[in-house]
């Protein structure tokens, strides 16, 4: 009788065997990859694409996995052993192209290959977001989403304050923050992230602390600076939504013209006394903010441009209604709000809502992303003159 | 007789009101008895050549006009129309 060890050298010669290189140009492709490791060895990651079969299991589980046996297959575990092993099996079991990659993901490691690591929730986070987990439309590929998330939230004032608050709560797993003001006192009556203690502190500072103190796990980043037209396209890139609650019109159609350039979805809120209005401009999918108003309205109907009141409580409901959304678009689930535009009328108590088309005409989003210029994005008619002469 | 929803930066034009009841077969004549009965809304709804301005939205229920008939879109009893400038407020 052989050796173990003559054994498993007598397989390998047996089976065909592929270097990881290999493997590395056949990822994409129409081939299975079986990862044949006990299941806490695949904690540390698995190959893209793997499947996770450990041997033990590999005859009665091997055809839910891969059920055509002309399928090409390549299998691996730690070192390149117990996959000839596996791959001695799938050939008897009558798989034509099976094959074990040499050497394991020790290898495809060391040779600096990608890896996807699955997200495991520790302990703690199976308890935070335990309400989420009950939820069938958001689950734990919903709460994953969010963890992966990156939402950049324009303003930490009145909107900003609620969202930024549940959405480090949720789990969103960075949030980026755009302001340049400190906490004043007059804020307070309705920026609820800030506190007395935090009066001139930058808003930026203030509201890290209060989402770090709600959930330590959410990365904030803060750019303590006004977003303008040579900084946007840099601070924009690489957020998977943005949440707009900026207080004045040319920040808004400047945000419309490069988030329709590349293509990032704008949650999108405004509040004025004891009004609201809501709506998510995702572009190409449904109209942008510039088909919704094609020109901003004068000084004197724009009130944004002075200071004026608004009920404390206002931002508070209109800026969880973005978060809503917010979270909707970052799992995937319910009927986002584009294409209708949300009224809230506090004083009644009434919700309206309205249809928003596409305007075939639109400046914007009427062309391609790559051809809108620099010098287009955010461009109306003398507009910040015109309000800084309002005042 | 129509219903026009009168927005917040308008109702200093309308002694406050935030409904203005108005009549008129279509969008056009609404708006022109709403200026008729509040005459500093005028200027703000409408451009010196009698159209609407263009930063000024009006939906007839929840379809925006432009999108149907404009200023001669009919209007029937009970419609309701919303005036719409954009707003900025955030903060």
């Amino acid at each position: 009788m052989p050796s173990g060890s003559e054994f498993i050298r007598q397989i390998k010669d047996q089976v065909q065997e592929i270097d990881p290189a290999e493997v590395n140009e056949l990822t994409h492709e129409g081939v299975a990859i079986v990862d044949v490791r006990e299941t806490e060895e695949t904690e540390s990651g698995l190959l893209p694409g793997a499947k996770h079969v450990p041997r033990g299991y590999l005859e009665s589980r091997i055809e839910g996995v891969v059920p055509d046996r002309s399928t090409p297959v390549v299998i691996y575990c730690a070192s390149g052993t117990r996959s000839a092993l596996a791959a001695h099996t799938l050939t008897e079991l009558g798989y034509e192209d099976v094959r074990s990659m040499t050497g394991g993901i020790t290898l495809w490691k060391d040779r600096g290959y990608k890896v996807d690591v699955p997200r495991k929730f520790t302990p703690e986070q199976r308890e935070r977001y335990s309400r989420h987990f009950l939820l069938p439309e958001i689950g734990v590929e919903g709460q994953q989403r969010l963890l992966d998330a990156k939402v950049l939230l324009l303003g930490a004032g009145g909107l900003g304050s609620p969202t930024a608050l549940y959405l480090a709560a949720a789990g969103v797993g960075q949030i980026g923050i755009v302001d340049d003001d400190t906490v004043d006192l007059s804020n307070l009556q309705r920026q609820v992230i800030h506190t007395t203690d935090r009066i001139g502190v930058p808003k930026v500072d203030s509201a890290e602390i209060s989402m770090k103190a709600i959930n330590p796990d959410v990365d904030v980043v803060k750019y303590e600076t006004r977003l303008d037209a040579s900084n946007i396209m840099e601070i924009i890139e690489g957020y998977d939504v943005i949440v707009d609650g900026v207080d004045n019109f040319p920040t808004r159609y400047l945000l419309n013209d490069a988030t329709v350039r590349l293509q990032i979805p704008v949650v999108s809120a405004s509040i004025l006394g004891f009004d609201g209005q809501l709506s998510v401009f995702q572009p190409y999918e449904g109209p942008c903010y510039r088909c919704l108003y094609p020109v901003p309205p004068p000084a004197e109907l724009a009130p944004s441009c002075g200071a004026n009141g608004v009920l404390g409580v206002l931002p508070g409901t209109m800026g969880l209604l973005q978060a809503t959304e917010v979270i909707k678009l970052v799992v995937g689930t319910g009927e986002p709000l584009v294409g209708r535009l949300l009224l809230y009328e506090a004083l009644g108590a009434t919700f309206t809502e309205l249809k928003v088309r596409r305007d075939p005409e639109c400046p914007v989003c009427s062309r391609p992303p790559e051809e809108i210029s620099d010098d287009e994005m955010g461009v109306f008619p003398d507009y910040e003159a015109f309000c800084a002469a309002a005042g | 007789m129509a219903t026009v929803r009168i927005p917040p930066v308008l109702r200093s034009s309308t002694n406050g009101e935030r409904e203005v009841d108005a009549a008129g077969d279509d969008v056009g004549a609404v708006l022109r008895s709403v200026t008729e009965q509040h005459p500093a809304t005028e200027t703000q709804l409408f451009a010196d050549g009698g159209d609407l301005n263009r930063y000024v939205n009006v939906y007839l229920n929840d379809e925006d006009v432009r999108v149907l008939d404009g200023l001669e879109t009919p209007v029937g009893t009970g419609d309701v129309l919303v005036i719409l400038p954009a707003m900025a407020g955030g903060s």
